[in-house]
């Protein structure tokens, strides 16, 4: 008879350490270039966590989690151009502030209220207050307007400045590990068990007793504190922040991250930022192609990453992750395994 | 002593007046069946009762509280529980997760952002898989019970939330004639615990199970009263028993 397997070592958790390895070892043995790609992606899966965070596990279909990143980019900017603040101390806890405090108002806004509010209503309000922003950016120009704060200065950590490269590719990876520990942590917890039965029965839900809203309302704004922190290190690895850092171009390119390596596994969110950037920069490299391909891949990449998430949405709705794991596999234990158990029926139940 | 009261109740949809001025009182540990044919407007009750509705007039009071315009999270913590008509379990999470959230409805955040009731409810969760019979299923995902295994498993979790009354709509739908026998036998118990409201298709099943019976027809009241008087009574034969 199936069952429904108790973490152990599955082979989700070697994919999390053998990925873990790699990022820990891959730094050291790459060039500069590589490293600075590498920093990107580590920045960019913290904004895909936040992603499959609301919808692999709560279910709140956002199209703006791009909001949250952007404008605690541009927090974090401004107060470091303005008032001369570099410390990551400082900077870092800011944009998680900043973050959770936006994503807590587009909660009031879309998912608190008398009625649980639909997806559609959700997908909606989060988009259309992404993009709002983004026009509000480009036409301001305090924040630069279109052309939006470039030339920021380094973090600095004390005297120490984090100058782009191995420092800052390591403080990613470190922020990346703690904050998906994290998130690992809080979905195998009993708040877990509520979002895994919000996502499948959410009226059940409400008639058990759970104030569905509020839950949703939490996991939503601690999944834009997510947004946020990975907004301000993207904007100070990159020197820059701009309007397209707000829009709904990069809320959807979230969910196609997610949707790719594989919705509600938390990694799938980090595979698929991973497979999808490297796809990116290195399919107009392969000159054997030719030069039509070449071509098309440099000027046509939206159009083959929506072509990309159909074939996905269609064919493997489990993204990448459906290929090393079956739908039943995704499902974990969250209560106590009776011991007797355990020793009855040992490895084959745990 | 009424557990629950219902006063003057109607529910009007536009132009539809699904109840009308409905009167009822559910008495404590009592078991009351509310019956009537296709239409009658049992399951309109149900929802006013339970909250996915909410009535256009009348009171509903239980255990002496308002709860006619409470959402279904405070009527559920104000001592309602719910089994739906059509089951309503999480058929992605196992029989074991199934019980467990529903014990755990009544936790703070913290606490279950901690996990600190998971070992504290694990003895409960094995009560009622065993009482419901279901412990041999308890890590099998719940969507892979059989029907009636289903509807026992969203009995245990609407009892597990200990309330003052259980509302049960159509618990033996599609069950075989032993599943339904084995229903009863699980039911019976659950009188020491609570009131229990059913709605129910299957006469036999209802006139044995309860003490007391409202028989509705067209949203109106038709007859209310004990189990023998309200069998008896002859508007009931014309208006329920003959289309039955």
């Amino acid at each position: 008879m199936p069952e429904v397997r108790r973490t152990t070592i599955t082979v989700l958790t070697v994919i999390e350490l053998a990925l873990l390895s790699a990022a820990l070892v891959m730094p050291v043995f790459l060039d500069s270039f590589w490293v600075l790609f590498l920093t990107k992606i580590f920045i960019l899966a913290l904004l895909a966590l936040s992603f499959d965070l609301v919808w692999g596990y709560a279910g709140i279909m956002s199209f703006g989690q791009a909001l949250f990143f952007g404008v605690a980019g541009y927090a974090t900017a401004l107060l470091s151009q303005k008032v001369g603040v570099s410390s990551v101390f400082i900077l870092l806890p800011l944009a998680a502030a900043v973050g959770l405090a936006l994503a807590f108002l587009m909660a009031l806004l879309v998912i608190l209220g008398k009625r649980i509010p639909s997806l559609a209503f959700v997908a909606l309000g989060t988009m259309t207050g992404s993009y709002v922003v983004e026009r509000l950016a480009r036409g301001w120009s305090y924040v630069g307007g279109q052309n939006g704060i470039s030339s920021l200065p380094r973090l600095t950590a004390g005297t120490l400045e984090i100058e782009e490269g191995l420092l800052f590719c390591y403080m990613a990876l470190a922020i990346l590990v703690v904050i998906y520990a994290a998130c690992r942590w809080l979905v195998r917890s009993q708040f877990g068990l509520v979002l895994a039965g919000i996502r499948q029965q959410e009226s059940r839900i409400a008639f058990l007793g759970y104030d569905v809203q509020t839950f949703k309302a939490v996991i939503f704004s601690f999944a834009g504190m997510i947004a946020g922190i990975s907004g301000a290190l993207f904007a100070f690895h990159e020197g820059f922040v701009g309007p397209g850092q707000l829009g709904p171009v990069l809320s959807t390119q979230a969910v196609l991250y997610v949707l790719f390596g594989g919705v509600g596994t938390l990694i799938g969110a980090v595979i698929g930022v991973t497979v999808l950037d490297m796809l990116n920069y290195l399919l107009p490299q392969m000159t054997f192609l030719g030069p039509t391909v070449k071509n098309f891949v440099e000027t046509g990449w939206p159009i083959l990453l929506g072509l990309l998430l159909l074939a996905t949405v269609l064919f493997r709705p489990s993204g990448l992750m459906g290929f090393v794991m079956r739908d039943r596999s995704r499902n974990f234990l969250f209560g106590k395994k009776a011991e007797s158990d355990d020793t009855q029926s040992g490895e084959g139940k745990a | 002593m009424s557990l629950l009261t219902v006063q003057s109740v109607s529910k009007i949809y536009s132009t539809l007046t699904a109840l009308s001025s409905v009167d009822m009182t559910v008495r404590q540990n009592e078991f009351h069946g509310l019956i009537g044919p296709n239409g009658s407007g049992k399951s309109t009750m149900l929802k006013c009762l339970a909250g996915a509705e909410i009535a256009s007039s009348g009171t509903i009071h239980l255990a002496g509280r308002n709860i006619t315009r409470m959402s279904p999270q405070d009527r559920s913590r104000a001592g309602l529980s719910l089994k739906f008509q059509i089951t309503a379990i999480l058929p992605e999470l196992a029989v074991y997760d199934n019980l467990l959230i529903a014990l755990q409805a009544h936790q703070s955040f913290w606490g279950l952002l901690r996990s600190g009731s998971r070992d504290r409810l694990h003895e409960q969760v094995v009560h009622y898989l065993e009482r419901f019979r279901l412990r041999e299923r308890q890590y099998d995902l719940a969507g892979e019970l059989s029907h009636g295994q289903q509807q026992w498993l969203e009995i245990a979790m609407a009892l597990s939330l200990q309330p003052k009354l259980l509302l049960l709509d159509e618990p033996t739908a599609g069950m075989s004639p032993q599943e339904r026998r084995a229903t009863g036998e699980l039911l019976q118990p659950i009188r020491q615990q609570c009131s229990l409201l059913i709605v129910e298709h299957d006469l036999d099943f209802i006139k044995d199970m309860c003490d007391s019976l409202t028989v509705l027809d067209q949203g109106q009241i038709v007859a209310s009263g004990p189990t023998a008087d309200v069998q008896n009574d002859v508007r009931v034969k014309e208006v329920y028993l003959a289309n039955v």
